[in-house]
Parts: structure tokens; sequence; C-alpha cells
């Protein structure tokens, strides 16, 4: 695929990890903030690859390791109810959320259904006006245009069985708690590609003179990973910290305008739990008040619904790059894909999964 | 951006419960993944108890009046139910054909059984019959019994289908999964993952503009040239629901030996790769209804190749990895720039991701 494959060229991948060893004279510890980052790095041994001085610490960046439990045992008490068509993206259906998930809502007579685009789901809603459509609307500032447009199209066409359950988080505040925390060892960020292509890099110079780190706008294909690497161990080794686009075939400094209108349009700021984290202010986003009326939140009663989390998992850490997900004392043993202990185990893009998916064994390299 | 103190306390960081138990049928439980794996080894095996079910191989061998026979059975729940490539008929013929295929067998008769929902079009039902006889005959296959059922609306899917199959299994083969030795070369008979994304790209709610065609097709006369050059083929799969890396895993485990794959060798159409890239699926783990994979002896291996690619449904074999001593019952990938990650088996159906 155009794009893609020349992104995966062993050859060029060759070259950049050659002067990243070339260039590499002391340990650097920095963070892909991405989730699909993780995936991609894990999938395809990326990791395995680089000097030992280059530490890749795996960030927060997967939507549905850090959806709050609170919000998944909303989900499921909305999805349960008869008069409701429950739509999500499909990897949320297997986070566990208080003692039950998606899936098991779904077996047991909930209509639950996998879209993959919030607007199928206004497009049930107005196939199916008897019923209750609510769509999950999680994620990033990667998916949070889409959403917010299927409630301005639900207000335009006066599609008023449609709500969105509301869970959205911004990037630049996660990364700002992370260098505030007093145990962080992240000297420098790879930053979520798909996130900028949204928002453009307008939000990162103050962090990077904040914490004086250097922020690199990274893809997603092995060589963009290995090039935002590659830049970010030149900034680390020269001393600098300046934000860098090494994705310039998608994103652009002034990110997507029509997007970023529409967020604004639909959604405002507010502060938000992350599962594992915390309650980081400013976070996140919420429908506005002029579109109050499509937040499933305040049609379905559920602000009683009260959440239950067990000490047992330490994703949390594993979330901020404290430890490596086999650090855990859980990991591989009660905490499997099967049996997750926490949504970290949960999403291919989650530490946790990717590390029990592709490296349960370090196995010796063969070949 | 306010300036704010964010709350991050270690000693408050916490997770759920885990749900160690599904007390309800769930959709994994039919996805070809460790759920069904294990509803069918500790519900289904546990229940009927038998030597011969508890290989679980695609087809049972069994003996009877001196013959020895592969016995398979599968049903149908394809959405929908015509699909780029095929329909639901031809699957079903070819997928039972090829599940007796995979103990060396040429499938030899066939019974049928339709699930009707109430108020199906008789012209479709037509459709799908006269896709099945079609296929039978490609196969060289008798249907010789059927059954018909009628549900009320809302408690089908318009046409569920069933087939059961038998076969002669040729003298002096025995095809099995914990046949897999260290150094067999580990084949596939062609392109992968153009059934599930053909599926994918006209399944309601995501259609999607793409020329793959299924590769739903019988297997059986593929399997009789290779066995031609040896009877010596250790083992034979056909990768359908869970795609190549489940029935890989599955090998690995049924034999106790490693499997490395050379991921860059894995053939995988370009229109799949990208259908694939956009879902966040991985071809791997994505259904094929007319490709095998085949564990031969190294001595047999190039001579077999030979035999697959003068078969149509065998061009474009190649080889992808090789059984090894180490890490026993486990994949393990050689990912293109060089690294290593373990190839698992999937929960249930993959999930396509977020973003």
């Amino acid at each position: 695929m155009k794009y893609v494959e020349e992104f995966n060229d062993p050859q060029l991948a060759r070259r950049l990890l050659d002067e990243i060893h070339a260039t590499v004279t002391r340990p650097w510890a920095m963070m892909e903030v991405c989730g699909g980052q993780t995936h991609s790095i894990i999938r395809h041994g990326i990791d395995q690859l680089l000097p030992d001085e280059v530490e890749l610490i795996h960030g927060p960046g997967c939507p549905v390791c850090v959806t709050p439990l609170e919000m998944i045992d909303k989900a499921l008490a909305i999805a349960a109810r008869p008069d409701v068509v429950f739509c999500s993206f499909g990897d949320m259906l297997r986070v566990p959320g208080t003692g039950r998930d998606l899936f098991r809502v779904k077996g047991e007579g909930g209509d639950v259904r996998v879209v993959y685009s919030p607007l199928d789901a206004l497009e049930v809603a107005r196939r199916e006006p008897d019923k209750q459509v609510v769509f999950f609307g999680i994620g990033f500032e990667t998916t949070a245009p889409a959403n917010a447009m299927t409630v301005h199209e639900a207000r335009r066409l006066g599609i008023d069985n449609f709500s969105l359950l509301v869970s959205h988080v911004r990037v630049p505040p996660a990364i700002d708690a992370i260098m505030r925390a007093p145990d962080c060892r992240v000297q420098a960020f790879l930053a979520a590609g798909h996130v900028c292509s949204v928002m453009g890099v307008a939000e990162y110079p103050e962090l990077v003179e904040r914490h004086r780190v250097p922020i690199v706008v990274t893809g997603f294909e092995p060589l963009d990973i290995l090039e935002g690497v590659r830049r970010t161990v030149r900034q680390l080794e020269r001393g600098e910290h300046r934000v860098e686009n090494a994705y310039p075939r998608a994103v652009r400094e002034r990110g997507n305008p029509a997007a970023m209108r529409m967020i604004e349009e639909v959604f405002e700021v507010s502060d938000r739990a992350w599962r594992g984290i915390g309650v980081i202010p400013d976070s996140g986003w919420r429908l506005s008040d002029a579109f109050r009326a499509y937040d499933a939140e305040y049609r379905f009663d559920v602000g009683h619904v009260r959440t239950e989390e067990s000490g047992e998992c330490r994703s949390g850490e594993v979330l901020q790059g404290l430890i490596k997900p086999n650090d855990c004392p859980a990991f591989g043993t009660s905490c499997t894909p099967r049996t997750p202990l926490g949504a970290t185990m949960v999403s291919s893009e989650g530490a946790c999964a990717a590390y029990y998916l592709y490296r349960r064994l370090e196995v010796t390299p063969v070949g | 951006m306010a300036d704010t103190e964010a709350v991050l306390d270690p000693a408050n960081w916490s997770c759920p419960l885990p749900l160690r138990d599904h007390p309800v049928v769930v959709m994994g439980h039919g996805g070809g993944g460790a759920l069904s794996a294990e509803l069918t080894e500790h519900l289904f095996a546990a229940a009927y108890g038998n030597d011969t079910l508890a290989a679980l191989t695609d087809s049972a061998a069994v003996e009877l009046g001196g013959a020895r026979l592969a016995f398979s059975t599968d049903s149908y729940v394809v959405r929908p139910l015509f699909f780029p490539g095929g329909c639901i008929g031809d699957l079903a013929v070819n997928g039972t054909v090829n599940d007796l295929a995979m103990s060396g067998a040429r499938a030899a008769f066939l019974s049928t059984a339709f699930i009707l929902e109430e108020g199906v079009r008789l012209e479709v039902v037509g459709r799908v019959a006269q896709a099945m006889g079609a296929a039978a005959s490609a196969a060289g296959v008798t249907v010789a019994t059927g059954d018909t059922k009628v549900v009320e609306t809302g408690h089908g899917d318009g046409i569920y289908v069933n087939t059961s199959g038998i076969g002669l299994i040729p003298a002096g083969t025995d095809i099995r999964p914990q046949r897999a030795t260290p150094g067999d070369v580990v084949i596939v008979s062609g392109p992968i993952g153009a059934h599930g994304v053909a599926v994918l790209s006209v399944r309601e709610g995501l259609e999607f503009g793409s020329d793959v065609v299924s590769d739903t097709a019988p297997l059986g006369g593929l399997v009789a040239a290779m066995l031609a050059v040896t009877p010596e083929v250790h083992v034979l799969r056909d990768p359908t629901r869970g795609g190549l890396a489940t029935s890989l895993c599955e090998i690995a485990a049924a034999s106790g030996t490693g499997v490395v794959l050379t991921e860059s060798a894995v053939p995988v159409p370009d229109s799949v790769g990208a259908a694939c890239g956009f879902l966040g699926l991985d071809p791997l783990y994505v259904a094929n209804e007319g490709r095998l994979v085949a564990f031969v002896p190294p001595q047999h291996a190039d001579a077999v190749l030979d035999a697959m690619h003068a078969h149509p449904q065998g061009a474009g074999a190649t080889v992808i990895g090789v059984c090894v001593t180490d890490h026993p019952g486990m994949v393990v990938a050689r990912t293109a720039l060089g690294g290593t990650r373990v190839v698992d088996l999937p929960l249930g159906e993959q999930l396509p991701r977020i973003c």
C-alpha cells in the first residue's frame, strides 16, 4: 500500500539504525505517547534493534486503556437497557468493568453493535427511530472530530434518539502530568502522529520550554518510528529541546482546521479521570452546554453507578512508564488477555497486551 | 492550557477485578481462538469423552469395516449470504471437503442441512442450492442426503447451512498435527486473507470499496497431487477461522515443537494488506477458505512444492517457515526488520482497533 510499504523497508531501517547507533553516547529514556506506536514497536521488534542506551517507555496513549472504570460501568448500565442500541468501536467490548464487559452484556441480550465509524451509529439511529442509540465516544484528539460530527449531524438532521457517551482525553495535559510526576524518568517524547494530524503542533512549544524536553512528532510504521527516535537522540545528544515534525506526510503545523473547528463547536475542555492514573485537570472534553441534550450521561440515569477497583494490578505505573509490563507480578500469570486484570492487557495497543502477545518469552533470536 | 497540578498518587492506582468466567455464550466462543478451544475441550469433548474426538483434528479419522474414513461436520452462518467470490453455498461444500482433505482424504459423500428463516425468498434459497450443486460437482463429491427446517422470523439470519462429509483416507498416510517434526518445512498454498477481507468488505455497516474476492475452493485435488509425491506429508491444515496464525499455533501446541515463521515470506496480497491496515486487523489472523498449510519433511519439500505449483490451487505455494526444537509449542515470527516476536492464539474474534 502506498505510503505504508515504503516505510517498512528493511534496508532503509538498517541505515537509520546505524545512524542511531553511531549518534548515541549515553543512556536516554524516551516515551512513545501513542499505543499504536507501542504496538508497532513490539510487533516489529524495533526495541530489540535499538542500542541498549535507548530505552523506550510506553506511554498512556491507548484510549481503551485509559477510559475510566466508572465510564465503562456507565456504558454497561446503558447497554443493558432494553430500549437501547449501544454502538462502540470493537476493542472496547472486552474491557472489564466492575464484574462484566460489553461482550457479556451482549451475550445476556443487550443490543451491542460494533461500528467502524461513529457516523454509522447515527445511521442506526435514523433507521431505528423507536430505539435509543448510544455511541461510546472515547479516544484522543484522533477520534474526537468524527465523534463531534455525529452530534453536530444529529442536531442538524433532527435525530433525537441519538446520544453520545463521552470519555474523550487530550494528550498535552497528560504529557504535562507525566513530567510533573516525582518519579518521572522521561527525557523526551515521541508525540502521537495521528493526534498531531488533527491538532497540529501548537500545544507543544510551551511543554518543551516548561519541561525542557524534546518532543518529536512521530508516525507509526517502522521507518517513521526509527526516524522519530533518530531525531530525538540527536536532540538529546546535542542538549537541545525543540518541537520537530518527523511525520510531515500526515502532520501539518496547523493541524486540520476543519476538524478542530468541529471539536470546538461541540466539546468543551474538562477535567478527566484516566484509568490507572487518576484525574488530570483539563485533560478531556465533554459535550458543551449547547449539546448537553445529546449527552448519554444526562439522558440516562447513570449518576448512581459506583465503581470498585481492586488494587491488584499496576497498570497505572505501566501507563506512566514507571515499570515495564513484565515487572508486574501479575503479568502473564493471573493477568493475561484471557483474564485481564487491567485494561492495558485488553487492547493490542495496551503495553501489557503487546508484551504478552509478542514478548511473553524472550526467545533466542533466530537466524 | 491552564497551569495544572496533576493528581498522580501511586498509592491509589488501581485496576478492576478480573472477568475470569463467561457464564453465558459470547461471540468469542465461536471465534476459533482460545475461547472456542476451551468450550470444545472442557464442555463438549468432556461430555462425549472418546479418543477419536479428543484428537480435535479438522476431520476425525475413523475405521469402519476395514476402511479408514475421514469424517467431518461444519455449520455455516456467514453474513452476508453472498460475498465477492462466493456464497454460503459453495463455502458449505468447500469447507467440509477441505476439512476432509486435511486428513488426506478425497471427499466422497456430503450431507446438507438447511435452517431457513421464515420470509427468506425462495429465489435466494435456490441460488444457494445451485451454488452448492456446482461446488459439489467441482469438488467431485456427491450430496447424498439432506434436511430442511424452518424457524420463525427473527430466529435465524436468513439461511444457516450445515454440511457433513466422509471420504477415504489413502493407505500409507498419517496426517495430523501431532506429527509435526523439527526440520519440517512449513508451506502455505497461496496468498492469505482474501476470504475474510472479501466478506468484511460487503458486511452491513462496513462496506468498503475493494477488489478482493474470496479464495473459497476445494483442496482435495491439491492434496491428492501432494500425496502423489510422497505419503510422508506430516501435517495439513486449512487456516479458516482464526487464520494462518491460529493454525500454526494449534500445530505447535499439538506436536510440542516450535515453529519459526519468516514474516516477510508470508504472501499477503496488497489489497488484503491495505484493508487489514485500515481495519486494524492482522492478516495472519484473517480467515481463508481455499488455502492450506503443510508440514513436510525437508527431503520431500522441493518435490511437494513443485507438485503444488503444478496445481491451480497451489500455484502461489511458498515456504514460510520451519519447524524447530526451540521454544516448543510456540510460534515465533522473524520480522522483516530482523526482530522476533511471539505469534499467539487469538482470544476470540479479532477486534478492530479504535485508531
